[in-house]
């Protein structure tokens, strides 16, 4: 159960850091970088563009984190935005109201991940595998919608969720901080986190406790489908438009990248959604200090690859039991948690 | 039990030949030479490609990375064959040997690591791409006289299809990939890594080699592939071949491997391949159809075979528990 604050933040101090880091690189080759002003009704900044530019990626690893917390991974968020932002354009082009494409957008992300979830835990395919199918797929399906074509529209409503503000802050920032919250809010305050975890550290053993694993698999597989419509109506309202064939090409790498830098394992359990925001801004500052430096962005990918290897040597279960061991010799101090006891040195992404 | 592991790969020929034959009643001048090394030709990157996905799946892992090898193969080859005077087949040499090392570090790092092989490899996957646009974000042209010299090479059969060079370097893939998998000593050792890591070290297979070199034929045979389509597109361009790994992973479940690995055959993967293939061909003779039917026709071919797949190990694991009279779901 989650203890009281201190525990809350020595559990993403690691995420507060590099992100700190990362901010003061972008302030030392772009000095104005921290500056904010308020014009024409609504907040500028490099900062709140780092905020508003990492709202996709933010708004699928919310989802995203979920479903690694069962031991999962959702490969179709793109392709699910790419379906959701084809739909809420059609739907607007049609004459519909902004509302009812934005609801339109949502159940089609939902009924996406209700496939995803039942392949997964009904079906009982793995995730990765399930969860291909539509990324396959998804794709054809958002050009069967738009018809090959990209869709623009001209909807005042939508195009506000995507480049409107709320009281001066950017919308799609709003929505990405009260998504989280409020996911944050219900997972801790109930038992269902519990229960998420509980799956993702032992599928089998937590049914045999009475865990009703099959619904809660669905529901989170939903609820990962959910962020995607959502993601994908802002992208499609900040361009005014529906391209299913780049709308969200790759964030899903972005986003499971975003849930391992958060320090969430790949391997299930333990999750926090707010460490994996953070890991979403750690992102979007990488790309932004790249950017800034007057780097060609060539380098983004191999900056981020090395990123990403460098955490994964960090969270390898064996690297964690050699640190566990170091300290365990080293004596006096009591170890509250390893990282990851290093249990099974087997293939450990395998479904049996 | 014999009759349900072969069971896939025969439903796997059975599609082949329904959907040939469903092609061919519609459209009887798909029976042509033409057609067939038209099929050999186009999906010859892709076929080689597959054949290292199959070991990777084989063996229960998962490789996300060769699109993105392809894509450096083809610009590393570009730039080189620009920039300097090296031969292209010094540089074909090269490039494997840089493909085939990057594979082999990628298996080092899931084996020594113990990380999923799909995290892995997709950091593989940004890495290649990274290099790939590092070296150059444009479309290079290939004119090495030498290049012209391989594509010009072919066998026209009596009716004027054009077996090209680069179809036959894929059978060749193919046939040697067959006889490593099914009849050698390494290709045992993948299928045991396959059925459970737990169980092939117990009987003394040696995983960390058996990984690396898994990998390491991967990402060797991704060079290859990228060889094979700077042949076939006389460029190398950063921006090329992306998603191709996916298109590989359905190939070869389409070709009756099971995805949890342990069960397959590269024969059934050639099969994959070639019913994608038809797919494609049969959309351009109707020529009324838009090419994204492709990729739905491809996700519920996928589809339907994960579920036959699904529904096999289903049925033996039924046989299984009621003899042992254990009541775990799974």
């Amino acid at each position: 159960m989650p203890g009281p604050n201190s525990s809350v933040l020595k559990r993403i101090l690691p995420q507060l850091v590099i992100l700190g880091v990362v901010l003061l690189l972008n302030f030392i080759v772009f000095p104005d970088f921290f500056r904010i002003e308020f014009k024409n009704g609504r907040l500028f900044g490099s900062l709140i563009d780092v905020l508003n530019r990492g709202a996709p990626t933010a708004l699928l690893c919310v989802g995203m984190t979920l479903v690694i917390a069962t031991k999962g991974i959702d490969l179709s968020v793109g392709a699910v935005m790419a379906i959701a932002g084809a739909t809420a354009a059609s739907l607007v082009v049609e004459g519909h109201g902004w509302f009812t494409a934005l609801l339109g957008a949502l159940a089609v992300g939902g009924l996406c991940g209700l496939w995803n979830g039942v392949l997964v835990a009904v079906i009982r395919i793995q995730p990765i595998v399930a969860t291909l199918v539509l990324m396959v797929a998804g794709r054809g399906i958002a050009q069967l919608i738009t018809e090959g074509t990209i869709l623009t529209f001209n909807n005042e409503g939508l195009v506000r969720l995507g480049a409107g503000t709320v009281a001066g802050i950017p919308t799609p920032i709003v929505i990405w901080v009260a998504l989280g919250a409020l996911a944050t809010f219900v997972i801790r305050r109930t038992a269902l986190g519990l229960l998420i975890e509980a799956i993702g550290v032992n599928e089998t053993s937590s049914r045999l406790t009475g865990i009703n694993s099959r619904v809660i698999l669905i529901c989170v597989y939903v609820m990962s489908g959910l962020c995607a419509a959502l993601a994908g109506v802002i992208v499609a309202a900040d361009i005014k438009g529906a391209d299913a064939n780049n709308a969200g090409l790759w964030l899903e790498l972005d986003a499971i990248l975003a849930v391992v830098i958060g320090g969430n394992s790949l391997l299930g359990g333990r999750f926090s959604i707010v460490a994996s925001l953070l890991g979403a801004l750690i992102i979007q500052s990488v790309n932004s200090v790249i950017l800034l430096s007057g780097m060609p962005p060539e380098f983004n990918l191999v900056i981020k690859a090395l990123l990403i290897l460098a955490i994964l040597v960090i969270q390898s279960p064996k690297i964690g039991h050699l640190v566990y061991m170091f300290r365990a010799a080293s004596g006096g101090r009591n170890i509250a948690s390893p990282t990851r006891p290093a249990a099974s040195p087997l293939v450990p992404n395998k479904d049996k | 039990m014999i009759r349900t592991t072969h069971l896939p790969l025969l439903v796997t020929l059975g599609t082949f030949v329904i959907a040939f034959a469903l092609c061919a009643w519609q459209y009887p001048a798909i029976f042509s030479t033409r057609v067939a090394a038209n099929l050999l030709t186009d999906n010859a990157f892709l076929g080689i490609a597959a054949v290292g996905m199959t070991f990777v799946i084989l063996s229960g892992g998962i490789d996300l990375s060769i699109g993105s090898v392809i894509a450096f193969t083809g610009v590393f080859l570009a730039v080189i064959l620009r920039d300097t005077n090296i031969h292209p087949l010094a540089a074909f040499a090269l490039v494997l040997v840089i493909t085939t090392a990057f594979g082999a570090a990628m298996g080092a790092v899931i084996h020594y690591l113990e990380m999923p092989a799909f995290i892995v490899t997709l950091a593989g996957m940004f890495l290649a791409r990274g290099a790939a646009y590092v070296l150059s974000t444009d479309s290079v042209p290939i004119t090495h006289e030498f290049f012209s010299t391989l594509q010009d090479i072919y066998w026209k059969a009596p009716s004027g299809g054009r077996f090209r060079l680069i179809g036959g370097v894929m059978l060749l893939t193919f046939i040697i990939g067959a006889i490593v998998a099914h009849r050698t000593k390494f290709g045992q050792n993948v299928f045991a890594m396959g059925g459970g890591a737990a169980t092939a070290r117990l009987m003394g297979v040696p995983l960390a080699s058996t990984t690396i070199r898994i990998y390491a034929i991967s990402g060797g045979l991704a060079g290859l592939s990228g060889i094979v389509f700077s042949l076939y597109t006389s460029a190398g361009y950063s921006l090329a071949t992306v998603g191709v790994e996916l298109d590989a992973i359905a190939a070869v479940v389409i070709g009756g491997t099971l995805l949890t690995g342990g069960y397959g055959f590269v024969a059934g993967t050639f099969f994959g391949i070639l019913i994608m293939g038809l797919i494609q061909t049969y959309i351009v003779f109707d020529g009324s159809l838009s090419s994204w039917w492709t990729k739905i026709v491809i996700g519920g071919l996928l589809f339907a075979f994960i579920l036959l797949q699904k529904g096999l190990t289903w049925a033996t694991r039924t046989g299984k528990r009621q003899s042992t009279g254990l009541a775990t779901p799974s």
